[in-house]
């Protein structure tokens, strides 16, 4: 594992590499690079199955992390590609020619967080909201229960006691 | 970006309004969602004004509830164990039918997304008259815990009528087989009625349902 990071500091831009377990490390790469690097990792590395893509909303630092995984059958471990892009123009360039399932995940990411990646297919697809007219819902500044009661019709809750005051009232009214 | 991705599969431009040239070189419009499906209002049907007849006719539908085969949610999990050996629903006479068209018996077996409640109201309304729903867990009642979900409706009720709530995070087969007895003892009773109250107040569950069904890409109503 630390042989194969100092290989790739040697040809692309890596911060942040950490080894999580023996079998399992992450690393952040710049955005321009991020394409370029899985690519490598695929056709020289062996990583030739792909696992996910995921995105945590930083809306603090007002940008996307996206994590590319992949995953190498032979030698059994993970690498993790990490890539920060920013949060107003969320752009990234679609790596669904790597691999067909990539099309999915991005076709997900674009209807739950707004991420464009251009030129992917079937990006504008709904794939779970159809005809959502709202921001995208995943993103941290939607309020969703918010949301639910102006949209649907909440039921009104019975009212609830917090059983320990509740039982301390029961059992000892004089203190 | 390419002219593939603006297309909206569910628009088919088969579907869309268009003029034909037949054999004989006459024109007509074609509108296939107009010609293919009936948008005509749902009817009342009144209950026998003879009594005898009417509770003839109730006990004739009690006991033959057929139920569609429309899983939502993880409900639907339990529908297995209870048509199967173990719970054996077939000696309450409930046996499930694969179409709406042929059953009459809806059961909502768990939390409803917008995009299925949008088909769970199309195979409501293809079912035939006298029609039933069970409504299954407390994500049809309240929400459950999708209460304050984005995606998933608070209470069923307002978009379809609902006869019999089963209570639970999930109910077993035995919750659902009391369902049927109970629902079972209102159809006797004369108070299977829900398909009529959805007859009579139209208006009012389509505005609720094209409130958050925002795409509403088919019939009005279709039978």
């Amino acid at each position: 594992m630390e042989n194969l990071i100092e290989k790739l500091k040697n040809i692309f831009e890596i911060k942040d590499a950490v080894i999580q377990r023996p079998d399992l490390c992450f690393a952040t790469a710049k955005k321009e690079q991020t394409i370029s690097l899985i690519t490598h990792l695929r056709d020289y590395e062996g990583f030739s199955h792909f696992v996910l893509l995921s995105v945590v909303d930083w809306i603090e630092d007002k940008q996307f992390q996206l994590t590319y995984f992949l995953n190498n059958p032979t030698q059994k471990y993970d690498v993790a590609i990490r890539c920060i892009i920013d949060r107003e123009e969320a752009t990234m360039t679609s790596a669904h020619h790597l691999w067909k399932q990539i099309a999915t995940y991005q076709r997900e990411l674009k209807e739950m967080y707004g991420i464009e990646f251009p030129g992917s297919p079937r990006l504008n697809e709904s794939f779970i909201l159809e005809g959502w007219d709202n921001i995208p819902p995943m993103r941290r500044d939607f309020d969703t229960k918010k949301y639910a009661e102006e949209t649907f019709f909440p039921r009104e809750r019975p009212a609830t006691n917090d059983p320990a005051e509740y039982m301390k009232s029961k059992l000892y009214p004089d203190e | 970006m390419s002219e593939e991705n603006k297309i909206n599969k569910f628009e088919n431009p088969l579907y869309a309004k268009r003029e034909v040239t037949g054999p004989d070189g006459e024109v007509f419009t074609v509108d296939p969602i107009k010609d293919y499906f009936s948008d005509a209002r749902p009817k009342v049907h009144e209950p026998n004004s003879i009594p005898v007849i009417e509770n003839f006719l109730n006990w004739a539908r009690s006991e033959s509830l057929w139920v569609l085969g429309f899983g939502t949610g993880c409900g639907s999990i339990e529908i297995p164990p209870l048509i199967t050996p173990r719970f054996d629903a077939f000696r309450f006479g409930v046996q499930m039918r694969p179409t709406p068209r042929q059953s009459n018996v809806f059961i909502i077996s768990g939390y409803l997304s917008i995009k299925t409640l949008k088909r769970a109201i199309r195979s409501y309304e293809q079912m035939q008259n006298p029609k039933y729903v069970l409504a299954l867990g407390s994500c049809t009642i309240n929400g459950g815990m999708y209460f304050d979900s984005y995606n998933t409706i608070n209470r069923l009720d307002q978009y379809m009528p609902v006869d019999v709530y089963i209570a639970g995070c999930m109910p077993r087969p035995e919750a659902l087989l009391a369902g049927f007895n109970k629902l079972k003892e209102f159809i006797k009773a004369g108070k299977g009625e829900k398909a009529n109250d959805y007859a009579r107040n139209f208006d009012w569950y389509k505005a609720n349902q094209k409130k958050i069904i925002k795409d509403w890409n088919m019939p009005d109503y279709n039978w």
